[in-house]
């Protein structure tokens, strides 16, 4: 059998593609914490560096990581049609003692996110759910350079409570799915034992925990007013 | 028997006829149970009182009743065995009841186990898995001095804790997917952990994967429910081994 229309292989490339995204969002989050001002110039520099970057290089990386997507959603979506046929007919008492909620819920969680991926890249990538703070066509200068204004279009965009409400909702859809998907990884590409295995479930929520606290801070502090444009 | 105090249950119990039947549940009062009574021994009583009536005995798997062959196989209030830890129904003991309790049962649900009658299902399905895979055909040649082949006392006994499974069928039962990892990854693994099953190692996980997709069984996502049914205690580590034991076929 191909190591594509396997039980195991495609798991491992749902463990593989979903770790790259988990990886993605740590960076994601470190890069984008830079709008707290530890990065001299803030997020606009931050911003600006990435733009910077050789074109072959940001296409490069846009395209593995929608490659990447591609393959987790397509997977996801094969395997969970699969297994919701794996038990015809469903127990007239429900008593799990082992699932949870999170590992229940994953296919959900994760049209979730990826609903929310469309938005978040119309808002901040393509910049047109609110056109009048695009930063593509708001610069501001940054040493001796006009850059895009990111800082006054994400802080534009989470003055607005309902945007607010959607990244922080989106980000308990993450929390979720990760608090899974984390242990899930090692145990699918055989990294666990019976000894790391309860760790790394602890290990893997802790993870997805940090992540969650470390986005919703943003909206968070903008929608309270702490952090300014 | 005059001694003891006994119980009346209300038993809610899966009837089909056969694999082509809808099947749907009865309501069945089950009387003079006492705490003693083995659940399998419960059932017995019921059918006695359904045969006197003229009505036809609920029909389940059973054989040792010793809690080491894995033929019982009813899904208890919704747990495989019964939720009861390490036990298999005919050691579950109407103790864990009271006077009054409902209880709900049903034969393991999966796509790959048709039921064949009320709460027997067909598990040839796992038969089929070992049959592609779980042997080695190496020649072992005569019979070897004792202590030939050096194997650490930890992996003998990690080889004998896979060993363990009964193929009773609970870790299909629990997982929501339907899903044969536990008992593929206990066979795949009480082999590959040994110096005779490593020779095969690589083509046996392959065919005994593809064994069980092939034999309907849904995918594994980490839910653990298989561990949390098993009467043995098989790990889930043996999951996280038969992926590995996958991963490094794909390089041999």
């Amino acid at each position: 059998m191909q190591f594509t229309s396997s039980s195991i292989g495609r798991k491992i490339l749902m463990a593989i593609t979903g770790q790259a995204m988990v990886l993605f969002a740590v960076v994601h989050l470190l890069g984008n914490s830079s709008i707290f001002g530890w990065l001299n110039g803030g997020i606009n520099a931050y911003a600006e560096h990435l733009h910077s970057m050789p074109l072959p290089i940001i296409l490069g990386f846009r395209l593995a990581l929608l490659a990447i997507v591609c393959v987790h959603i397509w997977f996801g979506i094969q395997l969970t049609l699969e297994n919701r046929g794996g038990r015809p007919r469903q127990y007239a008492v429900k008593s799990t003692q082992k699932a949870t909620f999170a590992s229940e819920n994953m296919i959900w969680t994760g049209v979730l996110i990826g609903l929310f991926l469309l938005y978040h890249l119309a808002h901040f990538t393509f910049q047109i759910i609110s056109p009048e703070t695009a930063a593509l066509k708001n610069l501001v200068p940054l040493h001796s350079d006009l850059v895009p204004n990111v800082l006054g279009m994400v802080v534009a965009g989470f003055k607005n409570f309902f945007v607010s409400f959607i990244y922080a909702g989106a980000m308990v859809a993450l929390f979720l799915h990760l608090s899974h998907g984390i242990q899930s990884f090692f145990q699918t590409i055989g990294w666990s034992n019976d000894r790391s295995q309860p760790l790394l479930v602890k290990f893997g929520t802790l993870v997805a925990l940090a992540l969650f606290l470390g986005y919703v801070t943003i909206p968070l502090t903008i929608f309270a007013g702490i952090l300014k444009g | 028997m005059s001694d003891h105090k006994t119980m009346t249950l209300t038993l809610i119990v899966w009837r089909q006829k056969n694999a082509n039947d809808p099947g749907k549940f009865e309501t069945y009062t089950a009387k003079n149970i006492t705490e003693h009574h083995s659940f399998l021994e419960m059932l017995d009583c019921v059918n006695e009182d359904l045969i006197h009536a003229g009505k036809d005995p609920i029909v389940f798997d059973h054989d040792c009743r010793e809690g080491i062959c894995g033929m019982c196989s009813q899904v208890i209030n919704g747990a495989p065995h019964g939720g009861q830890d390490r036990t298999t129904v005919c050691q579950l003991h109407m103790r864990k009841f009271k006077d009054g309790d409902t209880i709900y049962i049903e034969p393991w649900r999966a796509r790959a186990f048709p039921i064949v009658r009320d709460l027997i299902v067909d598990r040839s399905a796992l038969d089929k898995i070992t049959q592609a895979g779980g042997y080695t055909s190496c020649h072992t040649g005569g019979v070897a001095d004792g202590n030939a082949i050096l194997i650490p006392k930890t992996i003998a006994d990690e080889a004998m804790d896979a060993a363990e499974c009964v193929g009773c069928g609970a870790c299909v039962a629990g997982c929501p997917n339907g899903a044969a990892m536990l008992y593929t990854g206990a066979k795949v693994s009480q082999l590959a952990l040994l110096p005779q099953g490593k020779a095969e190692a690589a083509q046996r996980v392959k065919n005994m994967t593809d064994a069980m997709t092939e034999c309907g069984f849904g995918n594994c996502t980490n839910h653990y429910e298989c561990m949390a049914a098993c009467p043995k205690g098989i790990n889930v580590k043996f999951i996280a081994r038969m992926n590995r034991e996958f991963i490094k076929a794909q390089f041999a």
